[in-house]
C-alpha cells in the first residue's frame, strides 16, 4: 500500500501548504478477532432448513408415530386434533384466505413444508425445545401434513419427500421488500 | 399551518375545538397568573416537610426510580400456559422526551428471557462466506463501534386498530410495542468483510440463543448498509430482556428482525422461510394474498397526553404532547387536529429530529369544555403521510394484523374524560 501512504503524505503536505481542510487519516483497519469454525462444528450446530431442503438431516418418521408424539408433546396446547386448544390452530381450516376471518393453518397458509422441520426442531416442544430427534421431527411433520389432508396416512416422511411437497398456498405471498 | 381565512391570529380559538399556537403565546401570561397561587401554597407546606430535617438515604450502586413512580411500569400480556411467551408494553403515556428507559423498553419474547453467561456465548458467521468465524463477547467489545438513537417497533404494534371497535386501554397498552434508545455496537459490515461474503449471497439468516433459537431472514444489502451488532443500550450493556449479551439492530425495520441473544448469522442466497417470516409477520390482504417481507415500519404518530383514561379537570390550556417516528427516515412534520381532522395545525418538533428515531411533538391547546376529538398526523422526509384509519383499511382490509400505523383519535368528552374512538 505504498502508493496509499504516498498519497496521504502528499495530501498532508498540500493541506499544510494551503492551510485548508485537515486530510483524512489513513484508514485504520478493524481488528480481526474471529476464530475459524470447522465444518464439522457448523454441521452439528446449524438449524436452518431452506425451502429446497438444504439443512435437512437424514432420518424418517411415519404419520402414526407422529400422532403418538403429537398427543404426548403438543395436544395439551394445540388440541387433540391440532385445533381447539389455547395455542395456534394448526389444522382444520374452513374459511378461505379471502374470508375476512380467514383460517391460517399449516394446510391453508404455510407456503413451505420445510418450515415445519425448521420450526419444530428448534422450538418445540415449548417446555423443552431442541430435544426431539430428527426422526421424531419428521414424524411430527408427517402427522401435521396428514392432519391437513396433504399426505396419505401411510406416508413415511424424510428429507426428499418434505422438500418435494408443494404446499397449497405456495404462491400466496407478495414479496414486498425482498431483494 | 392550515388556517381558515376567517381566523384572526390574535384570538385563541375558544369554543370551536381548534388550535392556534400563536394565539396561545399571546395569552400565555394568563396561564402564569393562574398558576402562581399554587406555587406559593406549595412553598408554605414545604416548611414542615420531614425530608428537610432528617438525613437522606445513602448512596446506591444502581439507582432506581422514586417509589412514588412505581406505577410507571411495563404492562405485561403473556400466554397463560407459557409465561415467557407474550409481550410487555412501554407505558408511553407516562413518559416524556424521546428516550425509553432501559427498564421500560418493550419486550416481545417467544419463549422467555434466556439467562446467558457471556463467557459461554459466541456469535458465529457462516454459510456463504470464505471463512466461517466465531466471535466471543470480549473480542467484539474491541471492534470499532457506532452509536445511533433508534426506535424499535414490533410489527404487531397497535394491532387492536384492526378491530371493529376502538379498544379502551391506555395509549401505551395498545401502541407501546415501540421504544427508543441509543444503541451502540459493531457495524455488521466489518464482521461480514472479515468472514468474506460470497458474491452470490443475498440474504443473512439471524438466529437467537433463546429457547427456540428464533430465526429471521434479512436482505444482505440492509445488513451491510446500517445494521449493528448491538452491545450497549442507552450507555449500559444490554438488558437480558433486550438481548444480552448482543442483539441485532436493524434501523427502521420491524422489531422481530432485531434478533435478540444473537448467536448465528448464516449468509445465504435465499431466505430460510422460517415460521416467523411466513405464518407470522405476514399480512393477509382481502384478496387472499399476503404481504411478506414488509420490513420498514410506517410513518406514524400518537398523542400521549392527553390520551385514553386521562381527564382534563376544567376548561384551560393543556399541552398536547406526543411521539412520531418513521422507518423511512426523519419526521418532517406533525399536524394536530382538535376537531376530528377538519382543521390541522403544525405542532412544534423537538430538535433534533433524527432519522428512524422518536421525535417528540408538542402543541398548547385551549380546551373550552366542549367535546373535542384530538388527532395527530405525521409526515416523514420521504413524503410518507400517516393515513387515516379508513384509508389504511380500504387498502389492506382488516385481517393483516401487522403494520398498523393509522391516525389515532382521542375523544375528549364534556366531562373531560379522554377515550379512544374511530
Amino acid at each position: 500500500m505504498d502508493w496509499f501512504r504516498i498519497f496521504i503524505k502528499g495530501a498532508a503536505l498540500t493541506a499544510l501548504l494551503t492551510g485548508c481542510a485537515t486530510p483524512l487519516p489513513p484508514r485504520i483497519e478493524a481488528p480481526k478477532l474471529g476464530t475459524p469454525v470447522t465444518a464439522d462444528t457448523l454441521i452439528a450446530q446449524t438449524l436452518n432448513v431452506f425451502p429446497d431442503g438444504r439443512g435437512l438431516p437424514s432420518g424418517q418418521g411415519s404419520v402414526a408415530e407422529g400422532a403418538r408424539l403429537f398427543a404426548r408433546h403438543c395436544a395439551g396446547c394445540h388440541g387433540k386434533d391440532g385445533r381447539g386448544g389455547t395455542a395456534e390452530e394448526l389444522t382444520g381450516a374452513s374459511r378461505p384466505l379471502d374470508h375476512p376471518a380467514a383460517d391460517k393453518t399449516i394446510g391453508s397458509y404455510w407456503p413451505y413444508a420445510t418450515t415445519l422441520f425448521d420450526f419444530i426442531r428448534r422450538a418445540k416442544p415449548m417446555g423443552a425445545p431442541g430435544t426431539l430427534s430428527a426422526d421424531e421431527v419428521y414424524a411430527l411433520s408427517a402427522w401435521l401434513l396428514h392432519a391437513n389432508g396433504l399426505i396419505a396416512a401411510d406416508t413415511v416422511m424424510d428429507a426428499a419427500r418434505l422438500a418435494a411437497l408443494r404446499m397449497p398456498n405456495r404462491d400466496g405471498f407478495l414479496r414486498i421488500e425482498a431483494p | 399551518m392550515a388556517r381558515n381565512p376567517n381566523d384572526h391570529p390574535d384570538q385563541p380559538r375558544v369554543g370551536e375545538g381548534r388550535l392556534d399556537r400563536r394565539g396561545f403565546l399571546k395569552h400565555g401570561a394568563t396561564l402564569a397568573a393562574v398558576t402562581t397561587p399554587a406555587v406559593a401554597q406549595a412553598t408554605q407546606v414545604g416548611g414542615d416537610l420531614p425530608w428537610l430535617h432528617v438525613p437522606g438515604q445513602p448512596f446506591s450502586g444502581y439507582g432506581q426510580p422514586s417509589p412514588h413512580e412505581r406505577y410507571t411500569a411495563r404492562r405485561i400480556g403473556a400466554n397463560r400456559a407459557v409465561a415467557g411467551n407474550g409481550v410487555s408494553f412501554t407505558p408511553l403515556e407516562d413518559l416524556e422526551g424521546t428516550i425509553t428507559p432501559n427498564g421500560l423498553h418493550f419486550e416481545r419474547h417467544h419463549n422467555g428471557v434466556p439467562q446467558i453467561d457471556p463467557a459461554q456465548h459466541r456469535l458465529v458467521v457462516h454459510g456463504r462466506v470464505r471463512q466461517p468465524l466465531s466471535f466471543d463477547v470480549k473480542s467484539l467489545l474491541r471492534y470499532p463501534m457506532r452509536s445511533q438513537l433508534l426506535f424499535i417497533e414490533c410489527g404487531g404494534n397497535s394491532n387492536a386498530g384492526w378491530h371493529a371497535e376502538p379498544i379502551q386501554r391506555p395509549a401505551g397498552s395498545v401502541h407501546g410495542l415501540v421504544s427508543c434508545a441509543e444503541w451502540t455496537g459493531v457495524p455488521l459490515s466489518i464482521l461480514l468483510d472479515e468472514a468474506g461474503v460470497d458474491p452470490g449471497a443475498s440474504w443473512v439468516i439471524a438466529e437467537g440463543a433463546d429457547a427456540g433459537a428464533m430465526n429471521m431472514s434479512i436482505p444482505l444489502g440492509k445488513m451491510r448498509d446500517d445494521c449493528l451488532i448491538g452491545l450497549y443500550q442507552n450507555g449500559e450493556r444490554l438488558r437480558p430482556e433486550n438481548g444480552y449479551p448482543m442483539r441485532l439492530i436493524v434501523p427502521g425495520w420491524e422489531g422481530v428482525l432485531h434478533v435478540k441473544w444473537l448467536q448465528r448469522l448464516e449468509v445465504a442466497d435465499q431466505p430460510v422461510m422460517s415460521r416467523n417470516e411466513t405464518s407470522k409477520y405476514t399480512e393477509l390482504l382481502p384478496s387472499g394474498k399476503a404481504r411478506q417481507f414488509t420490513f420498514t415500519m410506517g410513518c406514524k404518530s400518537l398523542i400521549t397526553t392527553p390520551s385514553h383514561g386521562q381527564t382534563l379537570r376544567q376548561p384551560d390550556v393543556y399541552q398536547i404532547s406526543g411521539l412520531a417516528w418513521s422507518g423511512h427516515g426523519r419526521i418532517s412534520r406533525v399536524e394536530v387536529s382538535a376537531d376530528n381532522g377538519r382543521h390541522w395545525s403544525d405542532a412544534a418538533l423537538q430538535s433534533p429530529a433524527l432519522p428512524r428515531c422518536f421525535t417528540r411533538f408538542r402543541l398548547p391547546w385551549r380546551w373550552d369544555g366542549k367535546p373535542a376529538v384530538l388527532k395527530s398526523r405525521a409526515t416523514d422526509e420521504a413524503g410518507n403521510v400517516q393515513p387515516e384509519r379508513a384509508a389504511l383499511i380500504a387498502e389492506r382490509g382488516r385481517a393483516g394484523y401487522f403494520h398498523y400505523h393509522a391516525i389515532v383519535a382521542w375523544a375528549v368528552e364534556d366531562d373531560g374524560l379522554v377515550s379512544h374512538i374511530y
